[in-house]
């Protein structure tokens, strides 16, 4: 029978290996996987500043970028690839709350350059590659006809 | 209670139920705001309420962990508490951090982080608050007689969710990197360190209620964090398959998540097996059925559920969408949420010396709670899976999706109006303990035989 001792080697061991093992491959993912799969390389001073307004309006208090956030509003890991620059800068520059069917957004009533920062945010992150997400519908085919 | 210094715990638990109760008035703002009532919008928008939502969540389960620390180590070290007004101080410190962090979400004094929307200037005086209660709990523990394994789990724990904490106040200019840092912090708390935290606690309350040998109890608790860390630390992978991470991940994640109920299995066989090897009982009734609840609710709320959508296969069409809210509402409040209630439970009657173990609003706050939880889980159920088909299967328009989605939302409504009940009658019963005071001291806890 399983000693308290045993146990507790158990439970040491177990945790010493499986942080290791994390910290290991958290440092591949850091110095190698991250950089290659967002090309960073991309990653002008506008997608910065796109991504300070990103941060200081909580944005994902409501949207999902990469599938994180709250599920208010919606996705916008593809959206500059889906709507464009010019739609979303008119949703940004808004001065009345943008309502889309119904939903309000905050009206944030952006100056054209912290739109534009935001746009180069969005088509950057519309860029990275993700493991395949967003997924393509399966059934978009059929809604066209 | 055996030492006057644990009467602080109270205080630390009157702030829980006290946040607790704000918590579900935002979550009601949301509620209606999905249903298309968004009246409040220009005061309290969405982004708003849910950042305080989920802000508060953490602090009331934090609270109710350090009133339960400083009721535990004084017990469990047989020594006073080795600074209790520096620990008055700290409570009133935490309240002061946390009424402020709350106001300054509604003027946009926040960071865009899901859970972690403190603002940096703030998280230097959390970070302050917790060296002092960990100063406090350390020192006690210290100069105590014993230093029993569940308390230095316990101890363990509380050591380890302050400084995961840390990870999550570094700026990255790539978002990527501040989403893959972010989880070191939530998920490495929540599946990771706060359930060693639980498991020290639940070793407490069944140590104290079934009156099963310390040391059986203690020697499965290690194998349980065990397996926690095991499952754990790798299954942080399952928030890595897709945002702009390497593929391994998704191999890596799937497998260890998968094995993450194991660890919550084990939290419900240990609290069930040792219930019934138990020769005495505690007349204490409403915390046992709290505790033995929550080792149940936590393994279907965390492990079940979380299980259901975990594999990257599945997490692909579901990874953004409601079913995440499933998850989410039933494995907090099953894993954290009723342990904190299971320890009030068990220590109101300790602290006050009103032995009012069972009452029937007590009894009824516990099933109402529950079946209010159980039906709110469902509700964000039908609509994620629908949001799902709809949206990413389908290929429809978010909102067109998200307008017929109003339904659930009255169904969520409904339930967690029942829910609210059940809290509420649960903090009438706490309210009419009243404070505690130190001739509970005396009052010894008697077992009856089977």
């Amino acid at each position: 029978m399983l000693t308290k001792r045993q146990a507790l080697l158990f439970f040491l061991i177990g945790t010493f290996l499986f942080s290791i093992i994390f910290i290991g491959l958290s440092f591949d993912t850091v110095r190698r996987g991250i950089p290659e799969k967002t090309h960073e390389e991309n990653m002008t001073e506008a997608v910065v500043k796109g991504r300070v307004l990103w941060d200081k309006h909580n944005c994902m208090g409501c949207h999902t970028i990469m599938g994180e956030g709250a599920y208010y509003a919606p996705e916008l890991t593809k959206v500059y690839q889906r709507r464009g620059p010019e739609f979303i800068k008119a949703v940004l520059m808004s001065e009345k709350p943008w309502a889309p069917r119904g939903r309000k957004m905050v009206a944030y009533g952006f100056s054209e350059e912290e739109a534009n920062h935001m746009v180069e945010f969005l088509k950057w992150i519309g860029e990275a590659d993700l493991n395949g997400f967003p997924p393509e519908p399966t059934f978009k085919k059929y809604l066209k006809n | 209670m055996k030492y006057k210094s644990q009467k602080v715990a109270y205080w630390f638990f009157a702030l829980s139920m006290l946040l607790l109760v704000l918590q579900v008035t935002y979550g009601f703002i949301m509620g209606f705001a999905h249903m298309g009532y968004d009246g409040l919008h220009d005061v309290i928008p969405f982004n708003t309420a849910i950042a305080v939502h989920k802000n508060l969540l953490v602090v009331w389960i934090l609270s109710g962990f350090m009133g339960a620390a400083y009721y535990i180590i004084p017990d469990e070290a047989e020594t006073e508490l080795c600074c209790p007004k520096l620990a008055y101080l700290q409570l009133i410190a935490l309240a002061v951090v946390g009424v402020i962090a709350i106001v300054g979400f509604h003027f946009g004094w926040w960071e865009g982080r899901k859970f972690l929307e403190i603002p940096r200037e703030l998280d230097y005086l959390v970070v302050i608050d917790v060296l002092l209660f960990l100063y406090i709990i350390l020192v006690t523990l210290w100069k105590g007689k014993k230093r029993t394994t569940t308390a230095l789990v316990l101890s363990g724990g509380l050591v380890g969710a302050a400084l995961l904490y840390l990870p999550g106040m570094i700026w990255f200019d790539n978002h990527a990197y501040d989403s893959f840092f972010r989880w070191w912090v939530v998920h490495l708390w929540v599946e990771g360190v706060w359930e060693l935290i639980m498991g020290g606690i639940l070793a407490y309350l069944l140590i104290k209620l079934t009156g099963v040998d310390r040391e059986v109890i203690e020697k499965w608790l290690y194998v349980i964090v065990g397996l926690t860390f095991l499952s754990g630390i790798l299954g942080t992978g399952h928030h890595y398959y897709y945002t702009g991470t390497p593929e391994y991940w998704l191999v890596i994640g799937g497998i260890f998540s998968a094995l993450e109920p194991l660890a919550f299995l084990g939290m419900a066989l240990f609290a069930m097996v040792m219930y019934r090897k138990g020769e005495k009982r505690h007349p204490n009734k409403l915390a046992l059925m709290w505790t033995l609840g929550a080792a149940i609710m936590s393994f279907l709320g965390a492990g079940m559920l979380g299980l259901a959508h975990t594999l990257p296969q599945v997490n692909l069409w579901t990874h953004g969408t409601l079913v995440t809210a499933m998850h989410g509402h039933l494995a907090f409040w099953g894993a954290y949420g009723m342990l904190v209630f299971a320890f009030i439970a068990y220590v109101m009657p300790n602290l006050t010396g009103r032995k009012r173990y069972f009452t029937k609003t007590g009894e009824y706050a516990f099933w109402i709670a529950n079946v209010g939880m159980i039906l709110m889980t469902s509700a964000f159920a039908a609509a994620g899976v629908q949001q799902v088909a709809m949206e990413r299967i389908g290929g429809f328009d978010f909102m067109l999706v998200a307008n017929e989605l109003w339904y659930h939302f009255l169904v969520l409504i409904i339930a967690a109006t029942i829910f609210t009940i059940g809290i509420l009658m649960f903090m009438w019963e706490f309210i009419k303990y009243g404070m505690p005071t130190d001739s509970a001291m005396q009052s010894q806890e008697e077992f009856q035989p089977i």
